[in-house]
């Protein structure tokens, strides 16, 4: 037997790995906050927030007639996008081995849906098409990841009983699939949860999603519509279980279909422009010939690029998203025993249980859009919107983790239970959440720039404005890339400190 | 003819030696069992001998190779699996055909679990999910069984029943079994393993159980 990292430092009398690996984090995030702007701008941060808690308490179901119709389209773009990455994803998860395909979902998962649904909008406008390919591509590169570890997963030992001779599908289909089809079937729902989510922010760029509707209520100051229609999403969210029934699918696809807007023509001309040209570096599309010169002038543009742009996004990025992790995991560890059986009644739990739902089920880019509208464009924002989401979300599981935990019946209670009993067990499955957010809490990051935190999200949104797709998908491959990057690290982070690396539900 | 034949053979687990140089024959139509204590190596013998047979051979492995999720019928079919065409096993995996309920029923029955055939198996206890791989077993019909404790988790009243079906729907059977007495009474030849070699090997025709208590003294 090998002895453990832990072992090893407890046995010199040093803090675990664990506690060493949270204080550099800590660390890095105070380092980060000195350098971040998180100055409020507006000259009375708290003068809207009156009339938006108005709003909030009266919410009015009749200012948009429309209501129903963004409800319907939120719903019909989540199931579409889903569905087709459900199938997708399956289909790769069984080709998984293959590393052309693990590199492939590792590039487009990458990529944040909203800058998806950028791209495609160059392309096709706004068709239908954009919607679900945007929810559709980084959802089949996330599902084929988690539906090949499922599968991974599966119990082997059936194999070993079929008959010699079955044909390999029968053998798939009858000793393989059944067993990972009830972990399939559970993280397809949780996708959909997330899909509604995507779909509703894939409104902010245009679509006629729940977010268009959002974003022209807050910039009308309407907040009793705004609230309306948050109130109207929670509810479909929060109902998902009880409507999403299997049988009931082809019925939802079906009418979903129907419902896609049409009459937006698909100009091939226009997919092969922003292929051909629109999207190849400047210099290169300029040039009459590869030579010296223009090699010389993709290298400056390339330089310039990453200097001007690239590296301060990155810089930023990393910035905000440090301190955001680190926020998160402190708010987890805060907000998790409200709805932990182990520190309150069944009563007080509901309450508990009540904030943590409507927190994690509103989208941090709604989350960031308020805080913005409140304080104006600096990190200040983007710190609260995404540690309060990933908060909720980790506390949530964490406080869920802590039903099963058995404690001896003289336990201490209270602080003193939390820090000597309960804090020191879920430890390690804390962590393991928190890193496995990272990369989440990255992209979200990116993301945010669009609101105009200087994120590398801002620089492309910036890019796409000024109708310059070269140094927007230069900018998108350069954030890609620092998504890989964070996941590898985390994954090695976890590995390191032998934390549980796969989650079935995030 | 020998159908199995082994020289020699010697086999090492994690650097422990678990079979060390078995020499053993085995004919057609003989019904043997293995007896000896946990970890004498008889698992490893019946994968050896099971590898020799190459998928010709029912298998009952100790961990009974179930698909938990999957009804008691089509953990049953699955026996028949390589008889059918695709399309018949998927037809049958979504919408289970009379004829072929019917065929698995009649087993389910002998096995005494005729009235879970559309549960799922884990939701079974522990000695339903084991008669359900024995009849999954019974339905493959091939003319070898090769089973690993194949009994070890029903009362003797249902493993004597067990036995029964097997050895009426094999021709050739080669079981490890704990339960010496239910080992003589229905095989017709023992092997005995001890710290992984044979020390003994005859017919049972006039053996009592005290003839292999040496196998369990320490």
């Amino acid at each position: 037997m090998t002895s453990t990292a832990r072992e090893r430092a407890a046995a010199r009398g040093q803090p675990s790995p664990m506690v060493r690996t949270s204080v550099v984090f800590v660390g890095i995030a105070v380092l980060a906050a000195f350098a971040a702007d998180i100055e409020i701008t507006t000259a009375d941060p708290w003068s809207e927030f009156g009339r938006m808690a108005l709003g909030a308490v009266t919410p009015d179901f009749t200012a948009t007639e429309r209501l129903a119709e963004a409800v319907a389209m939120t719903v019909a773009f989540a199931l579409l996008g889903v569905t087709v990455a459900n199938i997708c994803g399956f289909a790769l998860a069984l080709a998984f081995h293959v590393r052309a395909v693990r590199v492939g979902c590792a590039v487009v998962r990458a990529v944040h849906e909203l800058f998806w649904a950028l791209i495609f909008l160059q392309i096709f406008g706004l068709s239908p098409l954009t919607g679900i390919l945007a929810i559709a591509i980084p959802y089949t590169g996330i599902i084929a990841k988690v539906y090949s570890e499922i599968l991974e997963e599966a119990d082997h030992a059936p194999l070993r009983i079929v008959p010699a001779g079955s044909s390999r599908i029968s053998v798939f289909l009858f000793a393989r699939l059944p067993e990972a089809w009830v972990h399939f079937k559970t993280y397809a729902l949780y996708r959909l949860e997330c899909g509604l989510r995507s779909s509703a922010v894939l409104g902010f760029v245009g679509l006629p999603t729940l977010g268009y509707h959002l974003d022209s209520a807050f910039r009308q100051g309407n907040y009793a519509e705004v609230s309306a229609l948050l109130i109207v999403f929670y509810i479909i969210v929060a109902t998902m279980r009880r409507w999403m029934h299997r049988r009931l699918l082809p019925v939802y696809l079906i009418g979903a279909i129907l419902m896609m807007p049409g009459g937006v023509d698909i100009s091939m001309a226009n997919i092969l422009r922003f292929l051909g040209s629109d999207i190849v570096p400047f210099p290169l599309r300029m040039a009459q010939s590869i030579d010296g010169a223009t090699l010389a002038a993709l290298g400056h543009w390339t330089a310039a690029m990453f200097t001007e742009e690239a590296l301060p996004g990155i810089v930023n990025t990393l910035i905000l998203t440090m301190i955001a992790l680190v926020v998160s995991g402190i708010g987890a560890l805060t907000m998790f025993p409200l709805i932990s059986p182990k520190f309150f009644g069944k009563r007080q739990r509901i309450f508990g249980h009540a904030v943590l739902v409507i927190i994690r089920s509103t989208p941090e880019y709604i989350l960031a859009y308020v805080f913005l509208q409140l304080w104006g464009p600096s990190m200040a924002p983007a710190i609260v919107a995404l540690s309060l989401h990933n908060s909720a979300i980790i506390g949530h599981l964490i406080g869920r983790h802590t039903e099963s935990m058995k404690i001896r019946a003289d336990a201490p209670r209270g602080v003193n239970l939390y820090a000597y009993d309960i804090l020191p067990r879920i430890y390690p499955q804390f962590l393991a959440f928190l890193f496995y957010r990272w990369e989440v809490i990255l992209r979200e990051t990116a993301i945010l720039g669009i609101l105009g935190i200087p994120t590398l999200g801002f620089y492309i949104d910036s890019a796409f404005a000024d109708v310059r797709y070269d140094r927007a998908l230069f900018l998108i491959i350069v954030t890609a890339a620092l998504n890989i990057a964070v996941d590898t690290l985390s994954r090695r982070i976890r590995s390191r400190l032998r934390l549980k690396t796969t989650l079935d539900n995030g | 003819m020998a159908l199995f034949d082994l020289h020699d053979v010697s086999a090492r687990y994690n650097g422990r030696v678990v079979l060390d140089n078995i020499s053993l024959c085995i004919a057609e139509g003989e019904r043997v069992a293995l007896v000896g204590r946990s970890g004498a190596g008889k698992s490893t013998l019946l994968r050896l001998l099971y590898e020799q047979c190459a998928g010709t051979a029912s298998l009952l492995p100790q961990e009974p190779g179930l698909v938990r999720t999957l009804s008691v019928f089509h953990n049953i079919y699955i026996g028949r699996l390589n008889r059918h065409s695709l399309w018949y096993n998927l037809a049958n995996l979504i919408r289970p055909l009379n004829k072929e309920v019917d065929a698995v029923r009649a087993i389910a029955r002998r096995m005494g679990i005729e009235e879970k055939l559309f549960e799922p198996v884990g939701q079974l206890s522990g000695g339903q999910q084991q008669r359900t791989a024995v009849a999954r077993a019974l339905y493959q019909a091939s003319p070898i069984l090769i089973g690993d404790e194949p009994v070890s988790a029903v009362d003797e009243h249902q493993a004597r029943m067990v036995l029964e079906n097997i050895n009426e729907n094999h021709t050739t059977v080669l079981i490890a079994m704990h339960d010496t007495t239910l080992a003589i009474a229905y095989t017709d030849r023992i092997i005995g393993l001890r710290d992984a070699r044979i020390v003994l090997d005859r017919p049972t025709a006039g053996m009592t159980p005290v003839d292999l208590d040496d196998l369990y003294r320490t």
